[in-house]
């Protein structure tokens, strides 16, 4: 029979063994995952690879755009013309092509525009700058099934032909924050919130979810350490790779893409770990609702990372949602977070500017681990 | 003298510089109920693994059932049942879905099937269960059906890799008349465990200690052999200097 | 031909009593088909414009009547307040200042005058670019009408443009054919090697392996299910795009379902050489994660091939979706025809030969 005298000890005591226990369950968890070599080579390979994706491969600027021309008059003012068009870097000159040739070049994909040019071209010019009325000149036809690039191709040919270049003396344009026009910029958070969602909800959920599977949960849950802690213990290992790929996308940003970053690094971090921890408390939520991995996994990839990809903004701007997307898109995690560090690492507002989102993540974050207990407590009965 | 059915030679499996079964030769006679036992991790899966044709061996030679375990794999697993630790029956399957599967993967025509699947039904008492799904079913059932699937196209040679493990010991016995029976009509019975009281069963048994064959005789024998009471015992005095296991 | 039935039959049995494919299988194509479309958006619309003016003339006035009237561009407001506007800017409201300056109207009517401004948050490069674009057109549209500017812009009018194959720009007929073939990708290209890793995970793979079951005979009974769930896709895709979308393929009906069929054979012969050398669900689940992500992000799917640099457009020609994808579009939009695809067809064709051969040659009952 022990004396009150010694409860603080033993208190002592007893909470050493458990800190003890739980640094043995993360390391063996760590070991557990750094086992996987070919996984944890890809979770690093895959924000290196979309880094060197967005900011050297993929660009929605029109390019390479093939243009042949129909010209029954191969005049001077047509030579000029087509001249300027070859040289031009967007355009691609496929040469000259007959009336009827037409469909098949177009419909083939093998050009995407034809240029027609009437009869009797350079006469026909010099009326319409004296002044004469006229009917059209120059035919542009363009395969407008993409549509992007056909807008911006069309524009482009008809800024070459007409040689309007006096209009652009006329403004003074400015572009702030990103001026050396990098499209990457814009989707490097997009990149980091993909990341984490794949790693902290995923891959933890389908970890936990796996022991489930196993048996060897209920073997963990019965052990003298609390629930509580052998979940800590999962997700210890995924936070700190985590924080692992945020150092090393930031790196890649600053030193490969020259993202300005100019917001200040911390705030960038402070934000991102908020991130991190929400992403963890929707692994472990989905993790104690369902029972397979395979399970886990498509309810992670469908209802988190489906959304995600489509709702977040990361991809595809939330300007252009119809009004009910746009409103949704409100409750999408990933999308606060995007805003919030596109403002910090491309606009380069303070922390403070980013409260908001802050906030609202925070939120998120506090109601998805309040839930998780919940439902945890739920399915021990 | 019964013929030999699976004769082992200098078998060996290494995974890197890890040897996890160390030459070890033997041979297994018709009819017989051959015990495989030792530690867990003592190599016997994998020895196991090499006679079903699942693993190349490194170095060394065997056959099973005549044929050679390098070269002819798919010909032994026409001429061999097998059952593995975690009885392998599809769960969302019902039992009866489960026999016409492994029935056909043999080869067995529906005909076969039909009537083999009514037998074996009937034989186990589970005829009602048919139409069970088998994650439905207990532990000691699912063994059942695993092993009695795994003799369904009438094997030379049935390997069973720890079938009792997680199992009370009244299914154990009961499973252990299974095996009797069937190595009564011929079968040979090819099964490790880590139970060494399993071991009294069997018709010859051999210890298997860090990858080796440290013994192999009939229990009778080899409790005289070290003078002790039991295999428990026997496998005691060989596992004391062993590096691998529990 | 009895073990490759009922290995068949087994396949057909599990993915019906599953707990959360068949759901999944159903409901994704169509939730896809008709949520995407309204979101897959890289256009450009909805510029939000402020404008700065200091000039107060009719001139400015005009410019700013034409900004409203744009359907690129929104009109936020007409302020004088510079710092107004440029806060509106930083915090995400004002997309593009335009600052008209003072004594504009009466400067053009002498001479050169004060040049109009333009700021623009170019955080989204694209947004910036051709928002600005935009902006510039439409002022110089603005004081063309207004007479103000000679001869080039007289010119704009006898150029004429005539947009073929999708005269309405309609931006979702351009992406339906694209989503389409990310639906395929995720459910032929995704789940045959998660079903296999599960049975690899669960142990009956031993139970196969350890009997005389062939090879090909297992490999093809993991594939047919999934060839049958592709073709349901592609009828439900092709149903919404026609009843909800109005998109009917300009081309044959027949070169679709042959370009589906050899992709669908494509993707899954490549999923489940994948899954033969992965043995845990994380494993298979992070190799495919790579590369479907980077088959969605350089087949063309979502942005132009040809936009890309010479050494990106060169590693596309090894990537199975950019055929396809040059197949669809080409054949739901321009009506192109079999005989003018031949080189994607042979391509698409040898890739399916290939995954295929590799799916049951790489598969190993012995280790």
């Amino acid at each position: 029979m022990k004396s009150f005298a010694c409860w603080p000890a033993m208190h002592k005591e007893e909470s050493k063994v458990m800190k003890n226990n739980l640094f043995a369950l993360v390391k063996k968890e760590s070991l557990h995952i750094l086992r996987d070599k070919r996984t944890m080579l890809i979770v690093i390979l895959i924000p290196v690879v979309l880094i060197v994706l967005f900011g050297f491969a993929i660009s929605t600027e029109v390019n390479n755009v093939n243009v042949a021309v129909v010209a029954p008059d191969r005049t001077n003012g047509v030579n000029d013309a087509v001249n300027r068009i070859a040289h031009n870097d967007y355009f691609t000159f496929c040469g000259y092509i007959n009336q009827d040739q037409i469909d098949q070049q177009l419909r083939s994909g093998k050009v995407s525009a034809v240029i027609v040019f009437a009869p009797d071209f350079d006469r026909r010019l010099e009326q319409i700058y004296a002044g004469l009325p006229s009917t059209p000149i120059i035919q542009l036809i363009v395969d407008a099934s993409d549509v992007n690039s056909a807008g911006a191709a069309t524009a482009y040919m008809q800024e070459i032909l007409l040689g309007t270049a006096s209009q652009q003396a006329m403004f003074e344009t400015r572009m702030l924050f990103n001026p050396q026009m990098k499209s990457a910029y814009n989707f490097v958070p997009g990149i980091m919130g993909l990341i984490f969602i794949l790693v902290c909800a995923m891959m933890t959920s389908v970890s936990i979810v796996r022991e489930k599977e196993v048996g060897t949960m209920e073997v963990l849950l019965v052990s003298p350490m609390r629930p509580t802690k052998v979940f800590f213990a999962k997700m210890i290992p995924y936070f700190v790779i985590s924080c692992v790929v945020l150092i090393i996308i930031l790196l890649l940003s600053y030193y490969l893409l020259h993202v300005p970053m100019s917001g200040g690094v911390w705030g960038i971090f402070s934000m991102s770990l908020l991130y991190v921890l929400l992403s963890l408390s929707l692994g472990l939520l989905v993790s104690i609702v369902v029972k397979t991995q395979v399970a886990a996994l498509l309810l992670s990839g469908m209802v988190m990372m489906l959304p995600m990809l489509l709702l977040s903004g990361m991809l595809f701007p939330i300007e252009n949602f119809p009004k009910f997307f746009e409103v949704l898109s409100n409750v999408v995690p990933a999308r606060w977070y995007i805003e919030g560090i596109r403002k910090m690492m491309i606009q380069g507002s303070p922390f403070v500017a980013v409260w908001k989102e802050f906030a609202i993540l925070l939120g998120m974050t506090v109601i998805f681990f309040g839930v998780s207990l919940i439902k945890f407590n739920d399915k021990l009965e | 003298m019964s013929e030999t059915v699976i004769s082992v030679r200098n078998l060996t499996k290494r995974f890197g510089d890890f040897t996890a079964v160390n030459n070890i030769s033997f041979d297994v006679y018709q009819g017989e109920i051959f015990g495989f036992l030792g530690a867990n991790g003592a190599g016997k899966t994998t020895a196991m693994r090499m006679l079903c044709g699942l693993s190349y061996p490194t170095s060394g030679s065997g056959t099973v059932a005549g044929f050679n375990v390098m070269r002819e794999g798919e010909m032994i697993k026409r001429h061999i049942g097998y059952m593995s630790q975690r009885f392998s029956l599809y769960n969302t399957l019902t039992v009866g879905e489960n026999i016409k599967l492994f029935a056909g993967i043999y080869g067995l025509s529906k005909q076969v099937t039909a009537k083999r699947s009514d037998e074996l039904l009937a034989r186990l008492k589970f005829s009602s269960e048919r139409n069970t799904l088998v994650k439905a079913l207990p532990l000691g059932w699912k063994q059942k059906l695993a092993f009695a699937i795994a003799g369904i196209h009438r094997p030379e040679i049935i390997f069973l890799d720890e079938p009792t493990g997680g199992v009370d010991p009244v299914t154990r016995r009961q499973f252990w008349e299974m095996i009797y029976e069937a190595a009564e009509g011929g079968t040979t019975i090819f099964v490790t465990t880590h139970y060494m009281d399993e071991a009294e069963y069997c018709s010859r048994v051999s210890i298997m200690v860090d990858g080796e064959v440290r013994a192999l005789d009939t229990p009778t024998r080899l409790k005289q052999q070290f003078n002790a009471g039991s295999m428990d015992e026997v496998f005691r005095m060989l596992a004391r200097d062993a590096q691998r296991g529990e | 031909m009895r073990p490759f039935i009922v290995l068949l039959n087994k396949e057909f049995i599990k993915l019906r009593r599953d707990s959360f494919l068949p759901k999944l299988i159903v409901i994704l194509p169509i939730a896809l088909m008709l949520i995407a479309p309204l979101l897959v958006r890289m256009d450009v619309r909805n510029v939000n414009v402020a404008v700065v003016d200091l000039d107060h003339s009719t001139t400015s006035h005009r410019i700013v009547s034409h900004i409203k009237a744009s359907e690129y561009l929104s009109l936020i407001g007409a302020t004088a307040e510079f710092d107004l506007a440029m806060k509106g800017l930083e915090e995400g409201t004002i997309d593009i200042i335009v600052q008209i300056p003072d004594h504009f109207e009466r400067d053009m009517a002498v001479s050169t005058p004060e040049k109009i401004s333009i700021i623009a948050n170019a955080v989204n490069a694209t947004k910036g670019s051709m928002g600005t674009q935009y902006v510039v057109q439409t002022i110089a549209h603005a004081l063309v009408e207004f007479g103000n500017e000679k001869s080039p812009n007289q010119l704009s009018e006898v150029v004429t443009v005539q947009n073929r194959y999708n005269p309405t720009l309609n931006y979702p007929h351009y992406m339906i054919p694209a989503l389409m073939i990310i639906i395929f990708i995720l459910v032929c290209g995704f789940l045959p090697a998660l079903s296999i890793v599960e049975e690899k995970e669960v142990g009956t793979i031993e139970q196969i392996n350890v009997s005389p079951v062939n090879r090909f005979d297992f490999t093809l009974s993991k594939l047919i299910p999934y060839w049958v769930i592709g073709f349901f896709a592609l009828i439900v895709a092709m149903v919404i795009a026609h009843f909800v979308y109005g998109l009917i393929p300009a081309g044959s009906v027949w070169v679709i379902f042959l370009g589906t069929t050899l992709f669908i054979l494509t993707i899954s012969g490549f999923s489940l050489t994948m899954a033969n050398f992965s043995n845990t669900m994380q494993q298979i689940m992070f190799v495919m994660f790579f590369f479907i992500m980077i088959f969605i992000l350089m087949s063309g799917l979502l942005t132009p091939i040809d936009s890309m640099p010479d050494w990106a457009q060169t590693f596309t020609l090894l990537l199975p979706p950019r055929y396809f994808t040059d197949i669809l579009r080409s054949v739901y939009l321009r009506g192109t025809t079999i005989a003018e695809l031949w080189q994607n067809f042979v391509a698409l064709g040898s890739f399916a030969i290939i995954f295929n051969i590799l799916a049951a040659v790489t598969y190993k009952k012995q280790a």
